[in-house]
């Protein structure tokens, strides 16, 4: 049996500090210094600042390159984000500490045309999941002439390495409380729960390449085949984004850390369902892989004696064949789905929502329309860059007034139509 | 501010004149609420009241249908009201199909906002759902209470001509328009709730439901292509220049015919595309790249397909409803049949 105790310590507040950085009484000291140190460490950032976002204030922040939350292994093997950070050790056991209600967000000119907002008040603010957070905003800029994907690298890594720092924090201080998650392998939970319905989570990371990215272990998600991983081993930072695209339903860092599918079939396990495991599949753009992956989804389904799974699908357009694929190739092993998506049914909510369908797909949560039109009232501080809210996916032309209003389609809004569910949003 | 005027459209049996013996009577105009019309003036207190009610027959309205449709649209207008409601309808079909109806015939001619109610499966609601906002009511007028209840409150947003929202919030009929809403539980949560559901075969709904994809599997291969006659057809939009029939550049209501008889070649003097969902300016420069007349002369010259039909058909696929793309197909196809072509190639943008 495998256990990860996850020890969350409550962050209620974030605040500068000129002494060394830690955490006090659910209070996160940030002392900027500390920070800048470590992003500038890669020689390939010129220029780092850092800024606090709390929940309420008028507060925008744009363009959100990642949401990464602070942790730290204080026991059990390997490290937070296995592969970029930590050593590549299986992890998913012993204890993690975790600054609960604190966030790292990554911002700067990166890659302009391609990022998200986070408005920390405002009708905006309903419709992102990190309005709630606290939130550590760090805008770096690249040197001169660094390609987009290096660009994405460097910013990828320093947000990773600053989570850590953070997270660092919480290692010595007693959580608020522990949640303890076990995992046992298939023999023993077959044994343990005879009568209860199988249940595996097949989670699809977004693949497509050209800064759609996601990485496994370090290992990047479109040289993968479909494979198992424990459910725990997502909490320690095993999958991270390396995505920078249409943010509504685009996984950050944080939402693969706090996979809400996992811990909602967490929820049940031993109760209504036995979790027998996570199917992991990418979404590569050729249909040979498609096809490839979509196969290896079923058969893994099938090979873990799967009575029902949850499919959760990253992105839109593209991907939606893969998710197609995926229910009627398990479907047709006699296993039942239910999937998560969200939706572009034009700004009036008239078009066909998806790009592709089947009627073996009949169990779909969505997370929404993501051509939904939004008019975000201007805020009082902008971190990040208001200059390119016009060209980020979900923005068009001139879509600032002389009020300072901005109107974008919700796929703008970072976490907006998330389809892990991670979201309240829904559409009828 | 004043209240918000309401006429409503009962039948017989509603207005208690009688039951299927009295179905024929023809359409009447009374001033003031008449049955349901009182429990929806008590239900809107002081903000809206029932003006009038026109009461018709379930077999007047459908056996004489665009008479008895002039005459209640003349009755509506007569009182010029700021919202028409029909029904609630519940299980009778006859008067689901006239509340559908003259809704829509109101909506349509008189551009007011209406609103009626039925039980899903009455055939009204099938054929109106899309048309016009219909609440889902029990099967029974027992279910009266419930249908004002829902009733009452979306008529006062419609008459405001405020933001309606998602289908489960409101009480309509889901009628194909997307509308977000925020749920109390959390996406993955509710994913979990209708797995369990589907695995124990207990009900569940769909927040998606799949649209039905019309799948079409392909001809055999043609085995004789040296003695073929091949068509070329279009939804990229290209037509002489000028578009002489005036196809849409988006949601096209036609197709057009052309004849390319001794035509070798699409050249920029004669041809355009009509389509407004691309780029145009390399289609204009040379529309073959987008209808290859040009390559299926040079094959017809060398004897590698018998020959290029004199005809072709074109319409603009941007933004046009499949529905329309189908009925179009389906009739140019016959003419193809009958001239005698032997395979199509469609191309697109």
């Amino acid at each position: 049996m495998k256990k990860l105790e996850l020890g969350n310590i409550l962050i209620h507040d974030v605040q500068f500090s000129n002494e060394g950085s830690k955490v006090e009484n659910g209070v996160l000291y940030v002392n900027k210094e500390e920070i800048c140190k470590i992003a500038l460490e890669d020689e390939n950032i010129a220029s780092c600042e850092v800024f606090l976002a709390r929940p309420g204030e008028s507060v925008r922040i744009t363009p959100v390159k990642d949401v990464i939350e602070p942790r730290v292994k204080v026991e059990g093997k390997g490290g937070i984000f296995p592969g970029w950070i930590a050593k590549v050790d299986t992890v998913g056991e012993g204890r993690t500490h975790v600054l609960k209600g604190a966030a790292v967000v990554t911002t700067g000119k990166i890659v302009g045309f391609q990022e998200g907002i986070i408005d920390m008040s405002g009708p905006g603010a309903d419709y992102t999941p990190f309005s709630k957070t606290y939130n550590v905003v760090v805008k770096m800029e690249p040197v001169e002439g660094l390609k987009q994907h290096e660009h994405e690298y460097a910013l990828r890594i320093a947000g990773f390495k600053i989570a850590c720092f953070l997270g660092e924090l919480g290692r010595n201080v007693t959580p608020d409380e522990v949640k303890t998650y076990e995992f046992d392998n298939i023999v023993e939970s077959a044994a343990k729960y005879p009568n209860l319905p199988r249940v595996a989570y097949v989670q699809m990371l977004q693949s497509q390449g050209l800064l759609h990215d996601t990485y496994v272990y370090g290992v990047d998600a479109k040289k993968t085949l479909t494979t198992i991983i424990t459910p725990t081993e997502v909490m320690d930072g095993a999958i991270v984004s390396g995505n920078c695209v249409s943010s509504c339903d685009k996984n950050p860092t944080y939402v693969h850390m706090n996979n809400p599918v996992v811990t909602d079939l967490f929820e049940q396990h031993g109760k209504t369902l036995n979790f027998v495991g996570m199917i992991i599949t990418n979404e590569n753009v050729y249909l040979a892989d498609k096809e490839r992956s979509s196969n290896w989804s079923a058969k893994l389904a099938k090979y873990l004696g799967c009575d029902g799974v949850i499919i959760s699908q990253e992105g839109f357009g593209n991907p939606d064949t893969d998710l197609i694929m995926n229910t009627k190739k398990i479907e047709a092993e006699g296993i039942k789905t239910v999937i998560i998506t969200d939706e572009y049914a034009g700004r009036d909510g008239k078009s066909q929502s998806l790009a592709d369908a089947d009627p073996s797909a009949d169990a779909v949560v969505t997370g929404g329309n993501a051509n939904q039109v939004i008019v975000l009232p201007p805020m009082e501080t902008v971190y990040g860059h208001l200059e390119f809210v016009d060209t980020i996916a979900g923005g068009s032309a001139n879509n600032i007034d002389a009020h300072g209003n901005i109107t974008v389609e919700i796929q703008a809004i970072t976490g907006a139509t998330n389809e892990t569910g991670f979201n309240y949003l829904s559409a009828r | 501010m004043s209240k918000i005027r309401v006429v409503q459209y009962i039948n017989q049996f509603f207005a208690q004149i009688g039951g299927e013996e009295k179905a024929d009577i023809p359409a009447e105009l009374r001033e003031g609420p008449v049955g349901p019309g009182l429990a929806l003036n008590q239900a809107w207190g002081d903000e809206a009241e029932v003006v009038a009610t026109i009461i018709c027959g379930d077999s007047y309205f459908n056996e004489n249908l665009e008479k008895a449709q002039a005459e209640v649209l003349e009755m509506v207008k007569s009182q010029n009201p700021d919202m028409f409601i029909a029904g609630p309808a519940f299980n009778a079909g006859r008067y689901g199909v006239a509340c559908g109806t003259i809704a829509k015939a109101v909506q349509d001619n008189l551009n007011i906002p209406v609103l009626t109610g039925m039980y899903e499966e009455n055939p009204g609601a099938d054929m109106f759902k899309k048309d016009v906002y219909i609440v889902a009511t029990k099967n029974s007028a027992a279910g009266m209470r419930d249908a004002i209840k829902k009733m009452a409150p979306l008529a006062l947003k419609l008459a405001r001509h405020e933001a309606i929202g998602a289908s489960c919030e409101e009480g309509y009929m889901p009628n194909g328009v997307r509308v977000n809403l925020f749920e109390k539980e959390r996406g993955s949560a509710r994913a979990v709730k209708m797995l369990i559901a589907k695995l124990n075969g207990k009900p569940f709904t769909t927040e998606f439901p799949m649209p039905t994809f019309d799948r079409v599997a392909p001809n055999p291969a043609v085995k004789d292509m040296a003695h073929a006659t091949v068509a070329l057809c279009t939804s990229g939009g290209i037509v002489p220049l000028g578009n002489p029939d005036h196809i849409e550049s988006s949601s096209a209501s036609h197709y057009g015919e052309y004849d390319i008889t001794g035509v070798m070649d699409l050249d920029a003097a004669h041809w355009a595309t009509a389509h407004g969902g691309y780029d145009p300016v390399y289609a204009n420069e040379d529309a073959d790249r987008v209808l290859p007349v040009d390559i299926l002369r040079e094959m017809e010259k060398e004897g590698r397909i018998g020959k290029l039909h004199n005809k072709f058909y074109t319409t603009v696929g941007n933004g046009t409803a499949v529905a329309s793309s189908k009925a179009f197909a389906a009739e140019y196809a016959q003419k193809l049949k009958a001239d005698g072509v032997d395979c199509v190639i469609m191309t697109s943008t």
